[in-house]
């Protein structure tokens, strides 16, 4: 009992002698708890049938009736089919690159011309989302976008890229690439540069070829890295970014781009149905977490590699 | 020593030509629009500029600067930019530092409470709502505070500060008489400068490049930062196309001949308009370049 006591007092003393501390976590904390977890507990908003009027703790309480109503709607089924294609289109397209990439990058001698590919290829993740879809615009015209020019150099007719919908994930998956492989790369590259050296001598004395190398030596040693990297992606899958598809998108293709950020941004900023679009973002959230902590339980299971 | 074989020496060209075509391939979108910027819009338009410019011209920069809604934006997203970061930087550094403290009572348990936003939050309307009910919106707070710090960031920082400065350094300070403030200030700081320098990058180029809270929380025009000029000028194009040059109907009244000087206008101005808003954060990455790089490694390793 005095010993318990006499812990306790050790541990409020400790927190006395450095409150200063707890002073410097102060705004850091303020923040979270007021613009993180306010947010959560504006979350029952998906359950009652909000009001301006009334604010959100004396609106009508409807149960699950928003949940109910979007998943009576066959659109709602459309806009996620959309966005799980994106999402594993660039999973898919855009997750072995970088790989591939950062080993290829370890395999080149340093020096200049290395360090002139690495400035070059992070550029792109630097240019703001706006600006990318102008580019994938200008490049794409059917009237003086390059990529059209040459189909006609080589006999055939220009395409509208842009408004034709089966073009919509392409697009959106190639300037995806092209805007983020390099930077990507970087986890890998810091990865690579961790290895082992000796390792390298050691196979280089038993004759094996720089392939050999990579494919024995390299891959082994970043794999737990690529693992984790796979867990927050698949985890992510429902998590496509609103800013490019938006930018990206027009009514031409919207049957194809639309997907659930663009969707609750309809509804709930421009259609100002509060509720409805917090449901949405709500079963978009609980799916995403469970996915994530079932995503990392298999990686614990299958590879002892985890989050957390 | 030992000797690159015939076969590794096969391997290296071919990996050298194959990331240089990979270069390439990647700067030539970049590489257009900077030739594109000076060239004449009706020599890009029949496909004449791909290696070189074509009919040299700089009138699509005179064109950008005589352009205010842009030096308005431009104003704006320096404002926000400057900031921001500094909150940015103030809040992670600061929250970092304590949270690093594992040992002291509380600090594992706020971590938890941390990282759980990074998996769950509240999602688009909440936090709208609540923004709107802090009376942020229509102002530069909006674009500021909702993002004040990135939890990812923060563990990253935290994660720094674990591995990186030694306590023995810590506790020596403390014995000569300095308080927690002062070791964070004149030692821990210093300490962080290629941290410092990343985090910098890393939360400007964020603010320099924001798009959506713009979007969602400005309606008054002479409010606009870059990126929403921008996306008038190059994305909406009938409406950003006659809104740019003047009045559009003033234009109509005159003939179609200004009405084309106008689209000429809008057309030449496109390519310039990409190069002024990038160009600040395309010069200012390579010099961070090494900060970043090991930054992120030491950051990003599991303690």
């Amino acid at each position: 009992m005095r010993l318990q006591t006499a812990k306790r007092e050790g541990r409020l003393a400790l927190m006395c002698r450095h409150y200063q501390i707890y002073l410097l976590l102060l705004p850091t904390l303020t923040y979270f708890l007021l613009f993180k977890y306010a947010p959560m507990y504006g979350l029952q908003m998906a359950f009652r049938n909000y009001n301006t009027g009334l604010g959100i703790w004396n609106s009508a309480w409807v149960g699950l009736k928003y949940f109910e109503r979007v998943l009576a709607r066959p659109y709602f089924y459309q806009v996620l089919s959309n966005t799980l294609t994106i999402s594993l289109t660039s999973l898919i397209v855009g997750f072995p690159l970088p790989v591939l990439f950062a080993l290829m990058l370890n395999e080149m001698r340093g020096g200049f011309w290395k360090k002139t590919v690495q400035t070059v290829t992070y550029a792109p993740h630097f240019i703001s989302t706006v600006v990318v879809a102008a580019m994938v615009t200008i490049f794409t015209s059917p009237t003086y976008g390059i990529i059209n020019k040459f189909i006609e150099l080589f006999g055939g007719t220009a395409v509208n890229f842009m408004m034709r919908p089966s073009c919509f994930v392409p697009i959106y998956v190639i300037s995806g690439v092209w805007q983020n492989m390099g930077w990507n790369a970087i986890i890998y590259v810091a990865a690579l540069a961790a290895v082992d050296p000796a390792l390298h001598e050691s196979a280089m004395i038993d004759g094996a070829s720089r392939l050999q190398r990579v494919i024995n030596i390299n891959i082994p040693c970043i794999l737990p890295t690529i693992i984790v990297m796979l867990i927050l992606q698949t985890g992510s899958l429902l998590n496509v970014g609103f800013e490019k598809v938006f930018l990206l998108s027009n009514d031409a293709v919207l049957e194809r781009s639309e997907v659930i950020s663009t969707y609750t941004y309809r509804i709930g900023i421009t259609g100002a149905q509060f509720s409805q679009s917090t449901a949405i973002g709500l079963f978009n959230s609980v799916v995403q977490f469970i996915m994530l902590v079932l995503v990392n339980t298999l990686s614990r299971r299958l590879s002892e590699t985890s989050l957390w | 020593m030992i000797r690159d074989t015939k076969g590794d020496r096969v391997f290296s060209i071919v990996n050298g030509a194959l990331l240089t075509l990979l270069t390439l391939l990647i700067a030539y979108p970049l590489y257009f629009v900077v030739i594109a910027s000076v060239s004449n819009y009706i020599e890009i338009n029949s496909g004449n500029v791909i290696l070189l410019p074509a009919g040299l011209t700089f009138d699509s920069y005179r064109y950008v600067l005589e352009y205010k809604d842009i030096w308005n934006g431009y104003k704006n997203t320096i404002i926000i930019t400057l900031l921001g970061t500094s909150i940015n930087l103030l809040f992670t550094f600061t929250g970092a530092y304590a949270l690093s403290k594992s040992r002291l009572p509380g600090m594992r348990a706020c971590m938890l409470l941390i990282t759980f936003t990074m998996f769950f939050g509240g999602g688009l309307i909440p936090t709208y709502m609540l923004v709107s009910d802090l009376g942020m919106r229509n102002t530069f707070w909006a674009m500021i505070l909702p993002g004040a710090v990135s939890a990812y960031n923060l563990v990253l920082v935290r994660n720094y500060y674990q591995k990186n400065i030694p306590e023995e350094l810590l506790q020596a300070a403390m014995i000569d008489g300095c308080d927690d403030m002062r070791v964070f200030r004149s030692i821990v700081l210093p300490l962080s400068v290629p941290m410092l320098a990343t985090m910098a990058l890393f939360y400007g180029v964020g603010h320099w490049n924001q798009f959506f809270d713009a979007l969602i929380y400005l309606s008054d025009r002479s409010m606009y930062p870059l990126q929403q000029v921008l996306r008038e000028i190059l994305l909406i194009n009938t409406e950003g196309t006659l809104n740019m040059a003047g009045n559009a109907s003033e234009a109509m009244a005159e003939g179609s001949a200004a009405l084309s000087e106008m689209i000429n206008r809008a057309e030449t101005m496109k390519y310039a308009v990409i190069i002024v808003a990038s160009v600040p954060v395309l010069i200012i990455y390579p010099f961070l370049q090494r900060y970043f790089m090991k930054g992120m490694l030491v950051g990003s390793l599991k303690g």
